[in-house]
């Protein structure tokens, strides 16, 4: 979705000086291209702006929202043809293409700064490639298992932590009428996440990065082994129906309805079960069970970003508007339970006290031993992971033509990594 | 006239025609009507499940005016227009000389130029996405109305020249030679003679034109993004994205979309049929 | 006195040749949008789709290679069987039309109102019919399933299943190119030869008969043109595809416009010389029908 904001002089003056200049005065346009497009992102970089432009009141702001799913086709075409001066994108492998193909700023001078580089250390290496920084995150969150306590309450069931009390539990609910999980994978990507939780836990973190980085085969038995216990789920009618219909959002109403009773997504969502009527009473969280015992869990926790492309006209201001973002006040602000409901990156930031977010914050910060990727399409280079997920689609659908679809990623890893 | 007509047949039959006509428009029209109903019900009636029932209230004014207060669709609304109408002038005027060239001289690769217009635009336009996106951004003209609407006169050139030539070719001869003999200077020929004779044709080209214009996506897509530049085909699905599931705000703003080519063919529809079927009645 | 002479013979240069001149300079302006946006691009996909290329970087010599992967490559294959399908089965559109066109062609009150409402999809961007058609094949809740389920049949998901996904989006797509098909024969019914159709019924011809033979062939340069405009929508088909199911389910509804831009300007893509090399495989299927088109064309100017 778009929408154009312009903040311009207006009240700010005021407030400026009540504020304090901080940093030095800007002026001129900044240009901001966002894909903060649902609901609630939408209003937290509408906030920022606004609250930015107060600081700064002779910067002329023009924001411009783009939907999400879109933006990630867009955006190689505006950094080359129309750059803004900060644009949203994501970490770690996600921005390689766009780092070598010399399209976004180097920013490791903001990162040299001391209060960034001490406030956001834990992330750093999800932004480095090639030794320098390029871009800086505003927030991240945890991924895990949104399920309805109610129902689960209803049907004698608890939380599992195994894969055999997750089948069990999976059995009871499919024998009452229910789908375990809802899930929309039209746009590919939540099965992606379904993939990683489940190599994850059956192979090791280890493992799930040396694949994405080309070095194992596809048809490796032990990928083969994550499918046959994703299919074990698959067989028994654990997720609904059609959900290649569906994106994510369509998917959402299954689990409010009560059709389906577990819903495997990011902390975005929990804004969106509220809005779908559910109480925090009937919403509940666990982490993705263990299968093998032995092996370390470990998560996805994508990091959001903000970058500066190489093409940007008013670098100075853009660079402002990033330490603006990073500050641990600012993020503190928008991960809140009433903005975005994520965590903060800013290590001098609060998390804010929710359900969720007290959850998210504590299983990563005490029970990710194994590791914490990005996502499937983050960890993986962009050819291969549409490719990829374009077969673990089909595979929850067809789970009998595995042999033929890891046979092709197969061929695609070795055209991929060559 | 083919089929026997109605008058002629036998009393049951066109009792049943005049049945049978309504019942067909509104299988045929089923889809069209079912979005148009959606879009008139409040959002209630969807959160329950009942996508087919009858709208428990009439809440299309509050979905109409929501799409227009609440999302940029006025936005993309004027764009297509912004963008539809320099479009239909630019191609116009320019098939308008061409087809006079072709259509009323008799030189050396007169054939060739024609055919070469016809088959460029027979092309299927996606083999000039690469080059016409380069060519645009070269120009400084990627996400501005003015590049897709260059590209677009560009390439409905060759249609409309295909459309005038053989107007013009059916128009008397007598009258050009006439002049000719008067002296008269051939711009002045084609400007006040020809011109006001191909009134029908401009009419029809330009309602035809709009129509395919407001209509496109692909070069929407492929030449501007976000809604300073995007026309309200594009625009729409920014517009999905924003409303999710919400099938009454979606059915909304995909009928105001849809209406100005609709208005278009309902005021001119003389033209706009004259114009698709200049071809075919020769 | 030179200056003079000069000029008049320059005018009279300028006039003696201004039968040749004159249109020329009319054509300028249209031949130098078509040469620089159609006739240059045709060229420059034929040499992009010799290089690898980024759309950023140097392009770098390859060859033939993109189009020796291009056999190699699944998704290709998929989308060059669906481009058939779709040539194919878009051609019912002209007998479809046809069949509307005959039912509508009768003078009865209100019959012009009714025709435009038949007409009414052609006018309408796919991009709407997309969305309707979407909304139409919903699994649950859609009006398709609902109606099945009225003759108590099962539920079926159209756009969900690989089987069938791509005859779903057909389907949308017959909707508003058969009102178009419809549109060219009523005007071509209109200019049928009464006598003729007279002339036949006292032989004795009717129905069936009478259409085929006496009126088909009559209508034949609307077929003509119904022929032509629904080749090429078949093969530019995007819109549709782009709305109703982007390509999936997995890989199962490109065809090559489609698979051409995921490949040249999608998030995954990119590349450049790749997307130009499908470009110029659809370029060449379609070649054969403009040639053929053109040399009918041509057969006709010849015969005036």
């Amino acid at each position: 979705m778009h929408s154009i904001l312009k903040t311009s002089v207006a009240a700010g003056a005021t407030i400026a000086a009540l504020s304090g200049p901080a940093f030095a005065d800007l002026s001129g346009d900044l240009k901001i291209f966002s894909d903060m497009s649902n609901p609630a992102p939408r209003a937290v970089i509408e906030g920022m702006v606004e609250r930015f432009g107060e600081l700064h009141p002779d910067l002329n702001i023009e924001l411009t929202v783009i939907d999400r799913e879109a933006y990630k086709t867009q955006i190689r075409n505006f950094l080359t043809a129309d750059a803004p001066d900060v644009a949203n994108w994501y970490a770690a492998n996600r921005m390689g293409p766009y780092v070598e193909a010399g399209l976004f700023e180097d920013i490791s001078d903001l990162w040299a700064e001391p209060e960034i580089a001490e406030a956001l250390a834990s992330t750093k290496g999800a932004m480095t490639i090639d030794g320098a920084q390029w871009g800086v995150p505003y927030t991240y969150y945890q991924w895990g298992v949104y399920y309805r306590e109610d129902i689960f309450a209803e049907l004698g069931l608890s939380a599992p932590s195994t894969w055999e009390e997750e089948l069990a539990n999976c059995q009871v609910i499919v024998d009452s009428g229910r789908a375990c999980y809802t899930i929309g994978s039209k746009f590919l990507w939540t099965a992606g996440g379904w993939f990683d939780y489940l190599n994850m836990r059956t192979n090791g973190f280890d493992f799930h990065m040396q694949l994405a980085q080309g070095e194992v085969a596809w048809t490796d038995d032990r990928v083969r082994a994550t499918f046959a216990n994703w299919r074990q789920l698959i067989d028994m009618g654990g997720f609904i129906a059609d959900h290649q219909t569906y994106s994510w959002q369509e998917a959402l109403p299954f689990m409010v309805n009560g059709e389906a009773t577990a819903y495997l997504m990011g902390n975005f969502s929990v804004p969106h079960f509220r809005e779908g009527g559910l109480t925090d009473d009937q919403l509940g969280f666990y982490q993705f069970p263990t299968i093998d015992a032995s092996i370390a869990p470990a998560e996805d926790a994508p990091t959001d970003t903000f970058h500066i492309p190489a093409n940007a006209s008013n670098k100075e201001a853009a660079r402002e508007f990033l330490r603006f973002v990073v500050s641990a006040e600012n993020q503190t602000l928008i991960n809140n339970g009433e903005n975005l409901g994520q965590l903060p990156v800013n290590a001098a930031s609060g998390v804010d006290d929710d359900e969720f977010l007290n959850a998210g914050f504590d299983m990563l910060s005490n029970n990710a031993t194994g590791g914490v990727a990005q996502f499937f399409d983050r960890d993986f280079p962009a050819e291969m992971a549409a490719a990829g997920m374009e077969g673990l689609q089909e595979f929850m659908v067809f789970p009998d033509n595995l042999d033929d679809i890891l046979e092709r990623l197969e061929q695609t890893r070795q055209s991929v990594y060559e | 006239m083919f089929p026997t007509p109605l008058e002629k047949t036998s009393r049951t039959w066109q009792i049943t025609y005049q049945g049978l006509l309504p019942v067909a428009v509104i299988l045929w029209l089923l889809p069209l009507l079912a979005v148009a109903i959606f879009s008139v019900k409040p959002a209630a009636d969807f959160a329950g499940g009942e996508y087919w029932n009858w709208p428990s209230e009439f809440a299309g004014f509050e979905n109409y005016m929501r799409v227009f207060t609440d999302s940029p669709m006025p936005r993309y609304v004027l764009n297509s227009f912004m963008i539809t109408i320099p479009t239909v002038i630019g191609a116009v005027a320019l098939s308008c000389m061409t087809g006079f060239a072709l259509g009323v001289y008799k030189f050396r690769f007169n054939l060739a130029v024609f055919f070469l217009f016809i088959a460029g635009n027979f092309v299927p336009f996606q083999i000039l996405m690469v080059p016409v996106r380069d060519l645009t951004i070269d120009m400084g003209l990627y996400n501005t109305k003015t590049g897709l609407v260059l590209f677009h006169i560009a390439f409905q050139t060759g249609f409309c020249t295909l459309f005038m030539r053989n107007f013009i070719r059916a128009l008397p001869v007598e009258l050009i030679e006439a002049a000719r003999v008067e002296g008269i200077a051939e711009w002045r020929i084609f400007w006040y003679i020809v011109l006001p004779l191909m009134k029908p044709a401009i009419a029809a080209l330009s309602v035809l034109i709009f129509t395919f214009i407001w209509n496109d996506f692909f070069w929407a897509v492929v030449l501007t993004q976000g809604p300073s530049a995007q026309p309200v085909t594009a625009g729409i699905t920014s517009f999905n994205a924003q409303f999710g599931v919400a099938y009454h705000m979606l059915s909304a703003g995909s009928i105001i979309a849809a209406l100005p080519p609709v208005a278009m063919f309902f005021l001119m529809q003389r033209h706009f049929i004259a114009g698709l079927t200049l071809g075919a009645v020769k | 006195m030179a200056n003079a002479s000069l000029d008049y013979q320059k005018d009279n240069w300028l006039h003696r040749n201004r039968m040749i001149i004159t249109p020329w300079l009319f054509l300028l302006p249209g031949i130098i949008f078509f040469v620089i946006y159609v006739v240059y691009p045709i060229a420059e996909s034929f040499r992009v789709s010799f290089y690898k290329w980024d759309g950023l970087g140097v392009p770098e010599y390859v060859g033939l290679k993109n189009y020796s992967d291009l056999f190699k490559d699944r998704a290709f294959e998929i989308s060059l069987i669906n481009n058939f399908k779709w040539l194919i089965l878009y051609l019912l559109a002209i007998p479809a039309g046809l069949l509307i066109s005959l039912f509508l062609n009768q003078n009865v009150r209100g019959i012009r109102l009714y025709k435009s409402l038949f007409f009414f999809p052609f006018v309408i961007s796919q991009v709407v019919v997309g969305l309707v058609f979407s909304w139409f094949y919903l699994p649950n809740g859609g009006l398709l399933n609902e109606v099945l389920a009225v003759f108590g049949m099962g539920k079926i998901n159209v756009l969900g299943d690989p089987k069938l996904a791509t005859y779903g989006i057909i389907a949308a797509g017959l909707w508003p190119q058969t009102a178009y098909c419809m549109i060219l024969y009523l005007t071509g019914l209109n200019s049928v030869d009464p006598e003729q159709i007279e002339a036949a019924r006292l032989d004795g011809a009717k129905g069936s008969r009478m259409l085929w033979h006496v009126i088909i062939p009559q209508l034949k340069p609307a077929t003509f043109i119904a022929f032509v405009v629904t080749i090429i929508g078949a093969l530019r088909s995007f819109d549709l595809i782009s709305i109703m199911t982007n390509g999936g389910p997995f890989g199962s509804t490109r065809v090559l416009s489609f698979y051409m831009f995921e490949k040249a300007l999608s998030e995954y893509g990119f590349r450049m010389g790749y997307g130009a090399a499908i470009a110029v495989v659809l370029f060449l299927i379609m070649l054969c029908f403009i040639g053929y088109f053109l040399w009918s064309m041509y057969q006709d100017e010849k015969g005036r």
